[in-house]
């Protein structure tokens, strides 16, 4: 096997799915750091985001390009009232409580979805797209699109945590929250910018998935696994490890089927996982551990 | 002779009462005594349905075993498998905070259905293993029934016993010291990490358990026969509302869950098809809600837990 055809159908298609997994992890790791739980309903909220976006699309018939703002924006409210129902009230209690609060959460929303999608699988755009040639390698516009949309989504992030006030005040409660809470920052406040753009992270994750493979009821589901071991990997509060351990548990997934049986793809985000806790629970850039 | 129609859904449904009690029980060991958090007890169930399953079917062509061998080695068998498979999961996770474990339970539980499916030699993937043999089978299918439910219930009834035995003794207090302060716990010399391993590894035998019932009670096992997501939470919901850290609770909401769950599927089927399934789902989030208002409202569950040991109980009543 040339190394053509390592790149063509291994490393692009990991880097693909790397981009995914990376938009997700950072949500991951936001509210991981910030909020310090793990939150389960993650790959759901994803899953809801990229059903809002085929509504947008069957309903408004507009490009997905076009239906993914609005899908983030009605994601990061759907966030944003989920925490509100559901998480608010138990932030006096012990965090593992909100845990499994948002696993209720996790089969709620894909419950509703279930009900108002159906259960069979979808797509935005009918029809197979050739990918171009570009020194013999091949590349989908929509795979462009993601890897180049996940950095520009992580880049802005990344500016707004470390210009703006109150991404400082994110910075501030992730690392040392008695101490941002003594200082004046608004917890209530923090709290609901933390879910505005982790949910609107979450509705890019699911998008992009939906656009470069297809919309199942499960799909966020099955990325839960994938996204935690990114954010675990690449340090948990980190948002540029998230995006490193996401490209590299993407690549690891896709190299493994050179490897192992198809079949086991999901179980390399898990020995990644376990692998990371057992040698270097922190992660490869110094994260936290909870 | 609707009553008797009747009659053998009572004990259908007395018998699966009995096997997620069993689940019910194991989760509170992890959960209600020593806060771990499990989110994968599909999983355990799993290997302890297909450990029995492989252990006591007779011979078969293409896959491992089956061996042929009395039905209670399979059901200690089950023990084993699920508990070694809880080990180096716990050895890893329990450094740590419980949330990790939960992600790292999510994982087994995923990459158990994983292995299940598509390992034929194993577990002969979707066509699953039949002729798993079931105590006093060969009875008429009342007496069956009935036998097979003491059965169920005798072992259920054992396990009650000895996990409220080791729960009263000095064991039990230890795991709720180390669930409520760890920091005074460990002050006072109690080796943490290796403490929660025995409790995970307890409950998850007792999940393997569970699980080996249940494949007995179908004699066939396939990796549809549950859905993993929907048991694992009907599981949590049941020990959350029953109450979390009481042995009679957890029971209790075992019986009330899954009474509402299984009424509420026959509402549910009389309905016409394209409706059947949204209603199906339904049910799937009022359940989740179910759990919302549960975690809201009555936290301690229906039966809260009993504060202070009996020994103290009786001292301040005096």
């Amino acid at each position: 096997m040339g190394a053509l055809e390592i790149i063509n159908f291994y490393l692009v298609p990991g880097i693909v799915i790397g981009s995914i997994y990376a938009l997700g992890a950072v949500g991951i790791t936001l509210v991981f750091s910030i909020l310090r739980y793990a939150h389960l309903a993650h790959g759901d909220l994803a899953t809801l985001g990229a059903f809002l976006a085929l509504g947008a699309v069957t309903l408004g018939g507009v490009s997905p390009y076009v239906a993914l703002p609005v899908a983030m924006v009605l994601t990061a409210a759907a966030a944003v009232m989920i925490d509100k129902a559901f998480y608010a009230y138990l932030r006096e209690r012990p965090k593992i409580v909100t845990v499994m609060a948002s696993l209720g959460v996790a089969l709620m929303v894909r419950a509703i979805v279930q009900v108002v999608w159906g259960v069979d699988s979808e797509t935005y755009t009918r029809g197979i797209v050739r990918p171009d040639v570009w020194f013999g390698i091949r590349l989908r516009d929509r795979e462009l699109i993601t890897i180049f949309a996940m950095i520009g989504l992580v880049l802005a992030l990344h500016v707004f945590l470390q210009q703006s006030k109150w991404g400082k005040a994110m910075r501030a409660m992730s690392d040392n929250p008695d101490l941002a809470l003594l200082s004046g920052v608004d917890n209530k406040k923090v709290v609901m910018l933390t879910w505005i753009i982790v949910g609107g992270l979450c509705a890019a994750a699911g998008v992009f998935l939906g656009l470069n493979y297809e919309l199942k009821a499960m799909m966020g589901w099955t990325m839960l696994l994938p996204m935690f071991a990114a954010a675990i990997l690449g340090g948990v509060g980190r948002v540029e490890g998230a995006v490193l351990g996401g490209l590299i548990v993407g690549i690891a997934e896709e190299m493994s089927t050179l490897f192992l049986p198809t079949e086991y793809k999901a179980a390399t985000a898990f020995a990644i996982l376990l692998l990371m806790l057992l040698v270097r629970p922190t992660g490869l850039l110094k994260g936290k551990v909870l | 002779m609707e009553w008797i129609g009747l009659a053998n859904y009572a004990v259908f449904m007395a018998i699966f009462i009995c096997i997620y009690a069993l689940l019910s029980l194991g989760l509170n060991i992890q959960w209600g005594f020593t806060g771990l958090f499990n989110a994968g007890i599909a999983g355990f169930f799993a290997v302890g349905a297909y450990t029995s399953a492989v252990l006591t079917s007779p011979a078969a062509e293409g896959r491992l075993g089956g061996f042929d061998l009395p039905v209670p080695i399979g059901w200690i068998g089950a023990m084993v498998a699920a508990a070694l498979i809880a080990w180096p999961i716990g050895k890893i996770c329990l450094r740590f905070r419980s949330d990790y474990l939960a992600i790292a339970t999510i994982g087994v539980a995923e990459i158990i259905r994983l292995v299940i499916k598509s390992e034929d030699w194993l577990t002969n993937s979707a066509r699953g293993i039949t002729d798993i043999p079931r105590p006093f089978g060969d009875l008429p299918y009342v007496y069956s029934q009935l036998a097979y439910l003491a059965i169920v219930a005798s072992v259920l009834f054992v396990a009650y016993l000895m996990v409220e035995r080791q729960i009263a003794a000095p064991w039990g207090r230890m795991m709720r010291a180390i669930r409520d302060n760890e920091d005074a716990a460990r002050a006072m010399g109690k080796d943490v990490p290796f403490r929660r391993l025995e409790a995970f590894i307890f409950g998850s035998a007792l999940m393997g358990l569970g699980g080996a019932l249940f494949a007995h009670f179908n004699r066939t096992i396939t990796p549809e026969a549950i859905d993993p997501m929907i048991a694992t939470f009907l599981v949590w919901i049941m020990l959350i509302l029953g109450g979390s850290g009481n042995n009679r609770g957890a029971i209790l909401g075992v019986a009330v869950v899954w009474i509402i769950w299984s009424m509420s599927e026959i509402v549910t089927d009389q309905l016409p098809h394209e409706y059947a399934v949204k209603a199906k789902y339904m049910r799937v989030f009022l359940i989740g809600l179910m759990l919302q208002l549960v975690l809201r409202f009555r936290p301690e569950g229906l039966l809260p837990e009993p504060q202070g040991t009996r020994a103290e109980m009786s001292e301040k009543s005096k």
